[in-house]
């Protein structure tokens, strides 16, 4: 998995491509524990994102959390086979998803 | 059929993984049910990672069994720890907001979905489960 990173102001942007499973996971949760503070939009962009296991999906969950104390979150370019995890899970109704 | 047996720990994923890959990819499976065997495949043994031999600080081993007959691939996980049936679970509520989201049981829900069937037994003093799904 790679993250990449950009931020403009309070916004951020987080690229990650790859897979977000229980080993890479906790990488993800490093760099949003380290970044986070003070972001008002936080967007997560996964158009090269292989792969996303129940261990993504908590990370996705504890950032939507804090973001909604904080601002607003975003995922884009989610590809068929995550949205479908997405949905079966009912991420879809509580990420905003563009 | 091939057998794999590692440490039941979070490390061995990898090679859990790659071991299923492996024999699924010999059998000319569609990648978007590969991806979905891998999830089912992460989910139940980072289960038994990180639970079955909770009451023993050395660990102990899991083995994984592939087997493809007739268009549907069968994945048996074995451990000899502590006996636990996760298809007993309840569903975690799908409907509940951020807030009130509890991230737990979500693994085996996953599995449940994507697999066609998730069967479970206790057997010889060892857990085993097994999954199939259609290729």
């Amino acid at each position: 998995m790679t993250i990449n990173k950009q931020k403009n102001g309070t916004s951020l942007t987080l690229a990650v491509a790859g897979r977000l499973d229980t080993v890479t996971s906790p990488d993800l949760e490093a760099v949003l524990k380290e970044e986070l503070n003070g972001i008002e939009n936080l967007t997560f962009d996964f158009s090269a994102l292989d792969y996303i296991s129940s261990a993504g999906l908590r990370v996705l969950l504890s950032a939507q959390k804090q973001m909604n104390k904080q601002g607003d979150m975003k995922v884009t370019g989610v590809s068929e086979i995550i949205m479908e995890i997405f949905e079966v899970t009912g991420f879809s109704d509580i990420l905003t998803i563009e | 059929m091939k057998e794999l047996t590692v440490k039941a720990e979070v490390g061995c994923l990898d090679a859990v993984t790659d071991f299923v890959n492996g024999e699924l990819e010999s059998a000319d499976c569609p990648m978007k049910t590969l991806m979905q065997i891998d999830l089912a495949v992460e989910e139940l043994f980072v289960n038994i990672a990180s639970y079955a031999y909770r009451d023993k600080p050395e660990g102990g081993d899991a083995l994984i069994r592939i087997d493809v007959l007739d268009g549907h691939a069968r994945i048996t996980f074995e451990d000899g720890g502590i006996p636990f049936d996760p298809t007993a679970k309840g569903d975690p509520d799908r409907t509940a907001s951020a807030e009130e989201r509890e991230i737990g049981g979500l693994g085996i829900f996953l599995t449940k979905k994507i697999m066609d069937d998730v069967i479970y037994e206790y057997c010889g003093g060892r857990n085993v489960l097994t999954v199939t799904k259609k290729l």
